[in-house]
Protein backbone atom coordinates (compact mmCIF):
# COMPACT_ATOMS: atom_id res chain seq x y z
CA UNK A 1 0.00 0.00 0.00
CA UNK A 2 1.18 3.29 -0.86
CA UNK A 3 1.36 6.11 1.45
CA UNK A 4 0.21 8.61 -1.23
CA UNK A 5 -1.34 7.61 -4.63
CA UNK A 6 -2.88 10.33 -7.00
CA UNK A 7 -4.47 9.14 -10.22
CA UNK A 8 -5.32 11.62 -12.76
CA UNK A 9 -5.70 14.22 -10.49
CA UNK A 10 -7.06 17.53 -12.28
CA UNK A 11 -8.30 20.93 -11.30
CA UNK A 12 -10.11 23.35 -13.35
CA UNK A 13 -11.11 26.96 -11.67
CA UNK A 14 -13.69 29.01 -13.11
CA UNK A 15 -13.30 32.83 -11.93
CA UNK A 16 -15.30 35.38 -13.23
CA UNK A 17 -19.27 36.22 -12.81
CA UNK A 18 -20.61 37.18 -16.03
CA UNK A 19 -18.18 36.12 -18.31
CA UNK A 20 -16.74 32.46 -16.74
CA UNK A 21 -13.06 32.23 -17.72
CA UNK A 22 -11.39 28.70 -16.59
CA UNK A 23 -8.12 28.67 -15.32
CA UNK A 24 -6.22 24.53 -15.47
CA UNK A 25 -4.38 24.62 -12.30
CA UNK A 26 -3.75 21.16 -12.60
CA UNK A 27 -3.18 18.65 -15.44
CA UNK A 28 -3.90 15.04 -14.85
CA UNK A 29 -1.27 14.11 -12.12
CA UNK A 30 -0.66 10.45 -11.31
CA UNK A 31 2.07 9.96 -8.54
CA UNK A 32 2.75 7.90 -5.37
CA UNK A 33 4.55 8.03 -2.60
CA UNK A 34 5.92 5.20 -0.74
CA UNK A 35 5.89 4.71 3.50
CA UNK A 36 8.60 6.20 4.80
CA UNK A 37 9.90 8.06 2.19
CA UNK A 38 10.65 11.94 1.99
CA UNK A 39 9.58 13.40 -0.85
CA UNK A 40 9.64 16.83 -2.51
CA UNK A 41 7.12 18.53 -4.69
CA UNK A 42 9.38 21.56 -6.22
CA UNK A 43 7.97 23.65 -8.88
CA UNK A 44 8.01 27.75 -9.33
CA UNK A 45 5.43 29.86 -8.29
CA UNK A 46 2.04 29.02 -9.35
CA UNK A 47 2.93 25.65 -10.42
CA UNK A 48 0.14 23.58 -9.25
CA UNK A 49 2.08 22.68 -5.84
CA UNK A 50 -0.92 24.32 -3.62
CA UNK A 51 -3.46 23.06 -5.46
CA UNK A 52 -1.92 19.64 -4.75
CA UNK A 53 -1.99 19.82 -1.30
CA UNK A 54 -5.31 21.37 -0.88
CA UNK A 55 -6.90 18.87 -2.65
CA UNK A 56 -5.36 15.76 -0.13
CA UNK A 57 -6.60 17.54 2.48
CA UNK A 58 -9.96 18.43 1.12
CA UNK A 59 -9.94 21.81 1.14
CA UNK A 60 -10.22 22.02 -2.71
CA UNK A 61 -12.14 19.37 -4.74
CA UNK A 62 -10.78 17.74 -8.10
CA UNK A 63 -12.14 18.36 -11.15
CA UNK A 64 -11.32 14.47 -11.99
CA UNK A 65 -9.51 11.91 -11.06
CA UNK A 66 -8.99 10.24 -7.57
CA UNK A 67 -6.26 9.96 -4.85
CA UNK A 68 -5.97 7.98 -1.47
CA UNK A 69 -3.68 8.39 1.31
CA UNK A 70 -2.73 5.29 3.51
CA UNK A 71 -5.44 3.70 1.37
CA UNK A 72 -8.22 5.24 2.29
CA UNK A 73 -10.27 8.32 0.67
CA UNK A 74 -9.71 11.69 1.07
CA UNK A 75 -12.92 12.59 3.17
CA UNK A 76 -12.47 9.56 5.63
CA UNK A 77 -11.88 11.27 9.03
CA UNK A 78 -9.92 8.17 10.09
CA UNK A 79 -7.10 8.79 7.93
CA UNK A 80 -7.29 12.88 8.60
CA UNK A 81 -6.46 11.48 12.53
CA UNK A 82 -3.46 10.03 10.87
CA UNK A 83 -2.08 12.85 8.71
CA UNK A 84 -0.32 16.44 9.79
CA UNK A 85 -0.44 19.28 7.51
CA UNK A 86 1.44 23.14 7.49
CA UNK A 87 0.16 25.41 5.11
CA UNK A 88 2.07 27.96 3.34
CA UNK A 89 2.70 30.80 5.66
CA UNK A 90 0.63 29.56 8.22
CA UNK A 91 -1.31 31.84 10.21
CA UNK A 92 -3.08 30.61 13.52
CA UNK A 93 -5.85 31.89 15.86
CA UNK A 94 -3.65 34.81 17.10
CA UNK A 95 -5.93 35.38 20.48
CA UNK A 96 -4.81 32.17 21.48
CA UNK A 97 -1.45 31.11 23.25
CA UNK A 98 0.87 28.24 21.51
CA UNK A 99 -0.09 26.69 24.68
CA UNK A 100 -3.40 26.78 24.00
CA UNK A 101 -3.54 26.36 20.08
CA UNK A 102 -1.61 22.94 20.24
CA UNK A 103 -4.62 22.10 22.77
CA UNK A 104 -6.90 23.28 20.58
CA UNK A 105 -5.53 20.92 17.91
CA UNK A 106 -5.20 18.18 20.02
CA UNK A 107 -8.56 17.89 20.98
CA UNK A 108 -9.87 18.34 17.40
CA UNK A 109 -7.40 15.21 16.07
CA UNK A 110 -9.10 13.14 18.65
CA UNK A 111 -6.23 13.02 21.08
CA UNK A 112 -6.38 11.58 24.69
CA UNK A 113 -7.15 14.45 26.87
CA UNK A 114 -5.02 13.25 29.93
CA UNK A 115 -1.59 12.78 27.91
CA UNK A 116 -2.71 15.53 26.01
CA UNK A 117 -0.91 18.76 28.80
CA UNK A 118 1.77 16.67 28.78
CA UNK A 119 2.75 16.11 24.36
CA UNK A 120 1.88 20.04 24.16
CA UNK A 121 4.24 20.76 26.42
CA UNK A 122 7.16 18.10 25.40
CA UNK A 123 5.93 19.04 21.69
CA UNK A 124 6.77 23.27 22.93
CA UNK A 125 10.14 22.18 23.95
CA UNK A 126 11.16 20.34 20.55
CA UNK A 127 10.00 23.27 18.61
CA UNK A 128 12.26 25.84 20.64
CA UNK A 129 9.00 27.61 21.92
CA UNK A 130 8.89 25.86 25.78
CA UNK A 131 10.00 29.82 26.97
CA UNK A 132 6.94 31.43 24.52
CA UNK A 133 3.88 28.69 25.42
CA UNK A 134 1.99 31.27 27.40
CA UNK A 135 2.62 33.91 24.86
CA UNK A 136 -0.12 35.14 22.30
CA UNK A 137 0.08 34.21 19.05
CA UNK A 138 -0.35 37.66 17.85
CA UNK A 139 3.23 38.81 19.19
CA UNK A 140 4.76 35.92 17.34
CA UNK A 141 7.60 36.56 15.22
CA UNK A 142 7.22 34.85 11.28
CA UNK A 143 9.67 32.16 12.06
CA UNK A 144 8.41 31.52 15.47
CA UNK A 145 4.64 30.85 13.71
CA UNK A 146 6.42 28.35 11.37
CA UNK A 147 7.52 26.14 14.20
CA UNK A 148 4.08 27.06 16.24
CA UNK A 149 2.66 25.27 12.41
CA UNK A 150 5.29 22.22 12.14
CA UNK A 151 4.29 21.55 15.96
CA UNK A 152 0.54 21.90 15.03
CA UNK A 153 1.33 19.22 12.19
CA UNK A 154 3.13 16.54 13.75
CA UNK A 155 1.77 16.88 17.69
CA UNK A 156 -0.57 13.86 17.07
CA UNK A 157 1.99 11.51 15.69
CA UNK A 158 0.79 11.28 12.17
CA UNK A 159 2.05 8.72 9.87
CA UNK A 160 1.93 11.03 6.91
CA UNK A 161 3.14 14.92 7.33
CA UNK A 162 2.25 17.58 4.58
CA UNK A 163 4.40 20.40 4.36
CA UNK A 164 4.28 23.51 2.54
CA UNK A 165 6.75 25.66 1.49
CA UNK A 166 8.32 25.04 5.33
CA UNK A 167 11.35 26.68 4.89
CA UNK A 168 9.88 29.87 3.55
CA UNK A 169 10.77 32.77 5.08
CA UNK A 170 12.76 31.47 7.98
CA UNK A 171 16.64 32.38 8.24
CA UNK A 172 19.30 29.75 7.96
CA UNK A 173 19.45 28.73 11.61
CA UNK A 174 15.55 27.84 11.23
CA UNK A 175 16.00 26.01 7.67
CA UNK A 176 18.37 24.19 9.46
CA UNK A 177 16.40 23.36 12.56
CA UNK A 178 13.28 22.15 9.80
CA UNK A 179 15.81 20.21 7.95
CA UNK A 180 17.03 18.03 11.29
CA UNK A 181 13.11 18.03 12.11
CA UNK A 182 12.30 16.99 8.73
CA UNK A 183 14.96 14.13 9.55
CA UNK A 184 13.68 13.07 12.54
CA UNK A 185 10.60 12.54 10.78
CA UNK A 186 12.25 10.06 8.46
CA UNK A 187 14.10 8.42 11.31
CA UNK A 188 10.79 8.04 12.81
CA UNK A 189 9.57 5.80 10.01
CA UNK A 190 7.03 8.67 8.73
CA UNK A 191 6.43 9.55 5.28
CA UNK A 192 6.84 13.75 4.43
CA UNK A 193 5.35 14.82 1.61
CA UNK A 194 6.21 18.35 0.87
CA UNK A 195 6.57 21.35 -1.44
CA UNK A 196 9.34 23.77 -1.83
CA UNK A 197 11.06 25.91 -4.62
CA UNK A 198 14.11 25.64 -2.49
CA UNK A 199 16.27 23.15 -4.16
CA UNK A 200 19.31 22.62 -2.48
CA UNK A 201 16.77 21.90 0.34
CA UNK A 202 14.76 19.23 -1.40
CA UNK A 203 18.55 17.64 -2.31
CA UNK A 204 20.07 17.43 0.75
CA UNK A 205 16.62 15.77 2.18
CA UNK A 206 14.18 13.78 -0.18
CA UNK A 207 14.02 10.40 -1.23
CA UNK A 208 12.63 10.99 -4.15
CA UNK A 209 11.20 14.28 -6.11
CA UNK A 210 8.59 15.36 -8.31
CA UNK A 211 8.80 17.83 -10.67
CA UNK A 212 5.51 20.50 -11.36
CA UNK A 213 5.13 23.48 -14.01
CA UNK A 214 2.18 24.70 -15.11
CA UNK A 215 0.24 22.26 -13.44
CA UNK A 216 2.43 19.59 -14.83
CA UNK A 217 3.99 16.48 -13.57
CA UNK A 218 7.75 16.91 -15.58
CA UNK A 219 9.93 14.50 -14.07
CA UNK A 220 9.69 12.06 -10.62
CA UNK A 221 12.39 9.81 -9.35
CA UNK A 222 15.42 9.84 -7.24
CA UNK A 223 17.80 13.35 -7.46
CA UNK A 224 20.61 11.17 -8.50
CA UNK A 225 18.64 9.12 -11.67
CA UNK A 226 17.25 12.70 -12.72
CA UNK A 227 20.55 14.61 -12.74
CA UNK A 228 22.02 11.82 -14.25
CA UNK A 229 19.99 12.61 -17.67
CA UNK A 230 21.02 15.90 -18.00
CA UNK A 231 23.70 16.65 -20.67
CA UNK A 232 26.51 17.52 -18.24
CA UNK A 233 29.23 20.31 -17.88
CA UNK A 234 33.09 20.13 -17.64
CA UNK A 235 35.54 22.61 -16.08
CA UNK A 236 38.80 23.31 -18.10
CA UNK A 237 41.31 24.91 -16.25
CA UNK A 238 45.03 26.24 -18.21
CA UNK A 239 48.19 27.92 -17.08
CA UNK A 240 48.19 31.92 -17.60
CA UNK A 241 45.90 34.86 -18.29
CA UNK A 242 45.36 34.45 -21.86
CA UNK A 243 41.54 33.40 -23.21
CA UNK A 244 41.88 32.90 -27.17
CA UNK A 245 39.82 34.60 -29.18
CA UNK A 246 37.34 31.13 -29.93
CA UNK A 247 37.08 30.36 -26.31
CA UNK A 248 35.92 33.94 -25.40
CA UNK A 249 33.24 33.85 -28.53
CA UNK A 250 31.68 31.24 -26.15
CA UNK A 251 29.79 33.31 -24.09
CA UNK A 252 30.82 31.05 -21.32
CA UNK A 253 31.95 30.99 -17.67
CA UNK A 254 35.41 32.01 -17.84
CA UNK A 255 37.34 33.14 -14.38
CA UNK A 256 41.17 33.82 -14.37
CA UNK A 257 42.74 33.44 -10.60
CA UNK A 258 46.15 33.14 -9.68
CA UNK A 259 48.20 31.81 -12.45
CA UNK A 260 45.23 29.78 -14.27
CA UNK A 261 42.18 30.30 -15.91
CA UNK A 262 38.74 27.93 -15.51
CA UNK A 263 35.90 28.16 -17.72
CA UNK A 264 32.96 26.12 -17.31
CA UNK A 265 31.21 24.23 -20.56
CA UNK A 266 28.63 21.96 -21.82
CA UNK A 267 30.12 18.80 -22.92
CA UNK A 268 29.59 19.23 -26.17
CA UNK A 269 31.51 22.32 -26.44
CA UNK A 270 34.70 20.76 -25.37
CA UNK A 271 36.15 19.49 -28.15
CA UNK A 272 36.23 23.29 -29.05
CA UNK A 273 37.86 24.53 -26.57
CA UNK A 274 40.88 22.22 -26.02
CA UNK A 275 41.42 23.20 -29.77
CA UNK A 276 41.39 26.82 -28.77
CA UNK A 277 43.94 26.14 -26.48
CA UNK A 278 46.24 24.03 -28.68
CA UNK A 279 46.28 26.37 -31.57
CA UNK A 280 47.54 29.07 -29.01
CA UNK A 281 49.60 26.83 -27.37
CA UNK A 282 48.50 27.84 -24.17
CA UNK A 283 49.40 24.79 -21.09
CA UNK A 284 46.10 22.56 -20.26
CA UNK A 285 46.02 21.91 -16.43
CA UNK A 286 42.75 19.23 -15.75
CA UNK A 287 39.37 18.86 -17.73
CA UNK A 288 36.86 18.04 -14.82
CA UNK A 289 33.44 16.81 -15.28
CA UNK A 290 30.70 18.85 -13.57
CA UNK A 291 27.91 16.72 -11.57
CA UNK A 292 24.36 17.86 -12.75
CA UNK A 293 22.22 19.80 -9.89
CA UNK A 294 19.30 19.17 -9.43
CA UNK A 295 18.99 22.82 -10.24
CA UNK A 296 20.23 22.12 -13.87
CA UNK A 297 17.48 19.36 -14.38
CA UNK A 298 14.95 21.55 -13.00
CA UNK A 299 15.81 24.42 -15.25
CA UNK A 300 15.95 21.78 -18.07
CA UNK A 301 12.27 20.66 -17.22
CA UNK A 302 10.94 23.95 -16.81
CA UNK A 303 12.65 24.97 -20.52
CA UNK A 304 10.49 22.18 -22.10
CA UNK A 305 7.21 22.50 -23.76
CA UNK A 306 4.41 20.72 -21.76
CA UNK A 307 3.67 17.40 -22.88
CA UNK A 308 0.07 17.86 -23.81
CA UNK A 309 1.42 20.49 -25.36
CA UNK A 310 3.67 18.36 -27.79
CA UNK A 311 0.78 16.00 -28.53
CA UNK A 312 -1.89 19.06 -29.53
CA UNK A 313 0.60 19.82 -32.04
CA UNK A 314 1.18 16.55 -33.04
CA UNK A 315 -2.54 16.06 -33.89
CA UNK B 1 -23.07 18.17 21.24
CA UNK B 2 -19.91 16.24 20.04
CA UNK B 3 -16.36 17.17 21.15
CA UNK B 4 -15.15 18.55 18.04
CA UNK B 5 -18.42 20.66 17.79
CA UNK B 6 -17.73 21.64 21.52
CA UNK B 7 -14.35 22.66 20.93
CA UNK B 8 -14.64 24.61 18.17
CA UNK B 9 -17.42 26.51 19.90
CA UNK B 10 -15.42 26.98 22.52
CA UNK B 11 -12.70 28.37 20.88
CA UNK B 12 -15.08 30.76 19.19
CA UNK B 13 -15.92 31.95 22.55
CA UNK B 14 -12.85 32.47 23.96
CA UNK B 15 -12.08 34.16 20.80
CA UNK B 16 -15.37 36.76 20.89
CA UNK B 17 -14.34 37.53 24.64
CA UNK B 18 -10.68 38.36 23.52
CA UNK B 19 -11.39 40.18 21.02
CA UNK B 20 -13.17 42.26 23.54
CA UNK B 21 -16.54 42.17 22.31
CA UNK B 22 -17.94 41.73 25.93
CA UNK B 23 -16.65 45.34 26.10
CA UNK B 24 -20.11 46.31 25.01
CA UNK B 25 -21.01 45.77 28.46
CA UNK B 26 -19.49 48.53 29.70
CA UNK B 27 -21.60 51.09 27.18
CA UNK B 28 -24.71 49.08 28.34
CA UNK B 29 -23.75 49.72 31.57
CA UNK B 30 -23.35 53.25 31.10
CA UNK B 31 -26.46 53.86 29.07
CA UNK B 32 -28.45 51.92 32.13
CA UNK B 33 -27.46 54.03 34.88
CA UNK B 34 -27.80 57.12 32.94
CA UNK B 35 -31.02 55.81 32.10
CA UNK B 36 -32.02 55.07 35.69
CA UNK B 37 -30.90 58.41 37.16
CA UNK B 38 -32.71 60.66 34.31
CA UNK B 39 -36.14 58.58 34.35
CA UNK B 40 -35.23 58.48 38.42
CA UNK B 41 -35.92 62.34 38.79
CA UNK B 42 -39.24 62.54 36.33
CA UNK B 43 -41.30 60.34 38.71
CA UNK B 44 -44.57 60.61 36.75
CA UNK B 45 -45.44 56.96 37.16
CA UNK B 46 -44.17 55.51 34.03
CA UNK B 47 -40.12 55.30 34.98
CA UNK B 48 -40.97 51.41 34.83
CA UNK B 49 -42.13 51.55 31.43
CA UNK B 50 -38.93 54.06 30.11
CA UNK B 51 -36.98 51.64 31.89
CA UNK B 52 -37.96 48.65 30.21
CA UNK B 53 -38.95 49.73 26.87
CA UNK B 54 -35.12 51.16 26.80
CA UNK B 55 -33.49 48.63 28.41
CA UNK B 56 -34.78 45.59 26.37
CA UNK B 57 -34.53 47.58 22.96
CA UNK B 58 -30.64 48.10 24.08
CA UNK B 59 -30.68 44.47 25.39
CA UNK B 60 -31.75 43.54 21.14
CA UNK B 61 -29.88 46.47 19.56
CA UNK B 62 -26.39 45.50 21.11
CA UNK B 63 -26.76 41.69 20.33
CA UNK B 64 -27.59 42.16 17.02
CA UNK B 65 -24.89 44.45 15.98
CA UNK B 66 -22.83 41.45 17.84
CA UNK B 67 -24.67 38.76 16.14
CA UNK B 68 -24.14 40.39 12.62
CA UNK B 69 -20.63 41.99 12.66
CA UNK B 70 -19.67 38.01 14.35
CA UNK B 71 -21.35 36.32 12.07
CA UNK B 72 -20.26 37.83 8.99
CA UNK B 73 -16.45 37.05 9.78
CA UNK B 74 -17.22 33.19 11.10
CA UNK B 75 -16.42 31.44 7.79
CA UNK B 76 -14.96 34.07 5.97
CA UNK B 77 -12.44 35.28 8.14
CA UNK B 78 -11.13 32.13 8.72
CA UNK B 79 -10.60 31.31 5.05
CA UNK B 80 -8.87 34.37 4.77
CA UNK B 81 -6.68 34.35 7.53
CA UNK B 82 -6.40 30.38 6.46
CA UNK B 83 -6.73 29.38 9.68
CA UNK B 84 -9.68 26.93 8.45
CA UNK B 85 -7.04 24.97 6.45
CA UNK B 86 -5.34 22.88 9.44
CA UNK B 87 -8.92 22.32 11.37
CA UNK B 88 -10.37 21.11 8.44
CA UNK B 89 -6.98 18.74 7.71
CA UNK B 90 -7.91 17.04 10.88
CA UNK B 91 -11.07 14.84 11.32
CA UNK B 92 -13.37 17.29 11.25
CA UNK B 93 -16.58 17.57 9.16
CA UNK B 94 -17.68 20.92 7.37
CA UNK B 95 -20.69 20.76 8.83
CA UNK B 96 -19.46 20.41 12.65
CA UNK B 97 -17.08 23.19 11.97
CA UNK B 98 -20.04 25.45 11.27
CA UNK B 99 -22.53 23.72 14.38
CA UNK B 100 -19.17 24.29 16.05
CA UNK B 101 -19.25 28.29 15.28
CA UNK B 102 -23.09 28.11 15.36
CA UNK B 103 -23.23 27.26 18.91
CA UNK B 104 -19.69 29.44 19.94
CA UNK B 105 -21.76 32.95 18.86
CA UNK B 106 -25.01 31.96 20.41
CA UNK B 107 -23.32 31.25 23.86
CA UNK B 108 -21.36 34.28 23.66
CA UNK B 109 -24.66 36.66 22.34
CA UNK B 110 -26.37 34.47 25.75
CA UNK B 111 -23.84 35.20 28.18
CA UNK B 112 -23.85 38.47 27.16
CA UNK B 113 -27.55 38.87 27.19
CA UNK B 114 -27.75 37.69 30.96
CA UNK B 115 -24.98 40.32 31.78
CA UNK B 116 -27.09 42.90 30.13
CA UNK B 117 -30.55 41.38 31.95
CA UNK B 118 -28.95 42.26 35.16
CA UNK B 119 -28.27 45.53 33.92
CA UNK B 120 -31.80 46.08 32.97
CA UNK B 121 -33.49 44.54 36.57
CA UNK B 122 -30.88 46.95 38.74
CA UNK B 123 -31.92 49.66 36.53
CA UNK B 124 -35.94 48.81 37.42
CA UNK B 125 -34.89 48.10 41.19
CA UNK B 126 -33.32 51.37 41.54
CA UNK B 127 -36.67 53.22 40.01
CA UNK B 128 -38.99 51.48 41.35
CA UNK B 129 -37.72 50.18 44.80
CA UNK B 130 -39.47 47.10 44.05
CA UNK B 131 -40.09 44.13 41.47
CA UNK B 132 -43.89 43.09 40.49
CA UNK B 133 -45.06 39.67 39.25
CA UNK B 134 -45.47 40.92 35.93
CA UNK B 135 -41.79 41.94 35.66
CA UNK B 136 -41.45 37.94 34.98
CA UNK B 137 -42.67 38.76 31.78
CA UNK B 138 -39.10 41.00 31.06
CA UNK B 139 -37.61 37.36 31.61
CA UNK B 140 -39.84 36.50 28.40
CA UNK B 141 -38.77 39.16 26.22
CA UNK B 142 -35.09 38.73 26.58
CA UNK B 143 -35.69 34.74 26.41
CA UNK B 144 -37.25 36.08 22.52
CA UNK B 145 -34.31 38.16 22.23
CA UNK B 146 -31.85 35.63 22.63
CA UNK B 147 -34.21 33.72 19.91
CA UNK B 148 -33.79 36.43 17.79
CA UNK B 149 -29.64 36.56 18.31
CA UNK B 150 -30.02 32.28 17.63
CA UNK B 151 -32.13 33.43 13.80
CA UNK B 152 -29.74 36.08 13.14
CA UNK B 153 -26.10 34.20 14.34
CA UNK B 154 -27.71 31.33 11.81
CA UNK B 155 -28.52 33.82 8.72
CA UNK B 156 -24.84 35.55 9.44
CA UNK B 157 -23.30 32.13 8.82
CA UNK B 158 -25.36 31.34 5.98
CA UNK B 159 -24.60 34.31 4.24
CA UNK B 160 -20.84 34.35 5.36
CA UNK B 161 -20.56 30.55 3.56
CA UNK B 162 -20.39 32.26 0.24
CA UNK B 163 -20.63 35.96 0.19
CA UNK B 164 -18.07 38.66 1.85
CA UNK B 165 -18.48 40.03 5.10
CA UNK B 166 -19.57 43.04 3.61
CA UNK B 167 -22.60 41.47 1.34
CA UNK B 168 -23.29 39.03 4.57
CA UNK B 169 -23.42 42.35 6.76
CA UNK B 170 -25.85 43.88 3.94
CA UNK B 171 -28.38 40.59 3.52
CA UNK B 172 -28.44 39.59 7.50
CA UNK B 173 -29.50 43.03 8.66
CA UNK B 174 -31.63 43.62 5.55
CA UNK B 175 -33.49 40.76 6.49
CA UNK B 176 -33.40 41.75 9.95
CA UNK B 177 -35.25 45.07 9.47
CA UNK B 178 -37.86 43.00 6.86
CA UNK B 179 -38.15 40.52 9.16
CA UNK B 180 -39.29 42.91 12.25
CA UNK B 181 -42.39 44.04 9.95
CA UNK B 182 -43.07 40.32 8.88
CA UNK B 183 -46.44 40.15 10.31
CA UNK B 184 -47.32 43.59 8.80
CA UNK B 185 -46.42 41.87 5.69
CA UNK B 186 -48.39 38.46 6.33
CA UNK B 187 -51.76 40.60 7.09
CA UNK B 188 -50.88 42.68 3.85
CA UNK B 189 -50.46 39.20 1.56
CA UNK B 190 -54.15 38.12 3.12
CA UNK B 191 -55.57 41.17 1.74
CA UNK B 192 -53.92 40.48 -1.90
CA UNK B 193 -55.57 38.08 -4.39
CA UNK B 194 -54.49 35.49 -7.10
CA UNK B 195 -50.44 35.39 -8.13
CA UNK B 196 -49.59 38.11 -5.56
CA UNK B 197 -51.09 36.55 -2.72
CA UNK B 198 -49.06 33.37 -3.59
CA UNK B 199 -45.72 35.53 -3.87
CA UNK B 200 -46.68 37.72 -0.76
CA UNK B 201 -47.45 34.80 1.36
CA UNK B 202 -44.18 33.01 -0.13
CA UNK B 203 -42.15 35.66 0.58
CA UNK B 204 -43.58 36.63 4.72
CA UNK B 205 -43.45 32.39 5.59
CA UNK B 206 -39.37 32.92 3.66
CA UNK B 207 -38.73 35.93 5.82
CA UNK B 208 -37.70 35.36 9.51
CA UNK B 209 -40.55 36.46 11.39
CA UNK B 210 -38.47 38.87 14.42
CA UNK B 211 -42.58 40.40 15.09
CA UNK B 212 -43.61 37.36 16.62
CA UNK B 213 -40.50 37.95 18.56
CA UNK B 214 -40.92 41.11 19.53
CA UNK B 215 -43.22 41.60 22.96
CA UNK B 216 -41.15 44.81 24.22
CA UNK B 217 -44.05 46.89 23.99
CA UNK B 218 -46.37 44.20 25.48
CA UNK B 219 -44.18 43.34 28.72
CA UNK B 220 -43.51 47.17 29.18
CA UNK B 221 -46.82 47.53 29.76
CA UNK B 222 -47.28 44.91 32.09
CA UNK B 223 -49.52 42.76 29.94
CA UNK B 224 -48.97 38.68 29.73
CA UNK B 225 -47.34 36.95 27.22
CA UNK B 226 -49.42 33.61 26.57
CA UNK B 227 -47.40 30.27 27.13
CA UNK B 228 -48.64 28.90 23.56
CA UNK B 229 -46.59 31.84 21.69
CA UNK B 230 -43.44 31.12 24.16
CA UNK B 231 -43.67 27.13 22.93
CA UNK B 232 -44.53 28.53 19.36
CA UNK B 233 -41.87 30.78 19.13
CA UNK B 234 -39.01 28.54 20.83
CA UNK B 235 -40.25 26.12 17.73
CA UNK B 236 -40.40 28.31 15.35
CA UNK B 237 -36.62 29.59 16.21
CA UNK B 238 -35.45 26.30 16.27
CA UNK B 239 -36.71 24.73 13.13
CA UNK B 240 -35.84 28.41 11.57
CA UNK B 241 -32.66 28.40 12.44
CA UNK B 242 -31.87 24.48 11.59
CA UNK B 243 -33.50 25.28 8.32
CA UNK B 244 -30.92 28.19 7.54
CA UNK B 245 -27.73 26.28 8.83
CA UNK B 246 -28.23 23.56 6.38
CA UNK B 247 -28.20 25.57 3.72
CA UNK B 248 -25.42 26.84 5.32
CA UNK B 249 -24.01 23.45 5.46
CA UNK B 250 -24.58 22.48 2.01
CA UNK B 251 -23.09 25.44 0.56
CA UNK B 252 -19.90 25.27 2.63
CA UNK B 253 -19.90 21.33 1.87
CA UNK B 254 -19.30 22.03 -1.76
CA UNK B 255 -16.95 25.52 -1.26
CA UNK B 256 -13.47 25.41 -2.88
CA UNK B 257 -11.14 26.76 -0.50
CA UNK B 258 -9.01 28.67 -2.25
Amino acid sequence: MYAIEIEGLEKVYNAGFWRQRSKRALRPLSLTVNPGEIFGFLGPNGAGKTTTLKILMGLVFPTAGRAQILGMDLNDPRMKAQIGFLPEQPYFYDHLTARELLRYYGQLSGMDAKQLPHKVDAMLEQVKLGSSANVQLRKFSKGMLQRAGIAQAILHDPKVVFLDEPMSGLDPMGRREVRSLIEELKAKGKTVFFSTHILSDAEALCDRVGIIHQGELRGVGAVADLTAGVHGKVEIVWHGSIVPAAIRSMNADCRAAGESTRIVVPEESQDSVLEALRREQLRLISVVPVRASLEDYFVSQLGTPMKSEAVTSRS
Amino acid sequence: MNSRIFHIATNTFREAVRDRVLYNLIAFALLMSAAAVLVGQISLNIERLVVINLGLTAVSLFGIIIAIFIGIGLVSKEIDKRTLYTVLSRPVRRWEFIAGKFFGLSGTLAVNTFFMAIGVFAALAYVSHHFVSSDLGVLVALYFIVLQFVIITALALFFSSFSTPIFSAIFAFWLFVIGSFAQDLRNFAAMTHGFTRWMATGAAYLIPNFSALNVITQVAHGEPVPHTLIVLNTVYALVYSMAVLSAAVLIFERRNLK
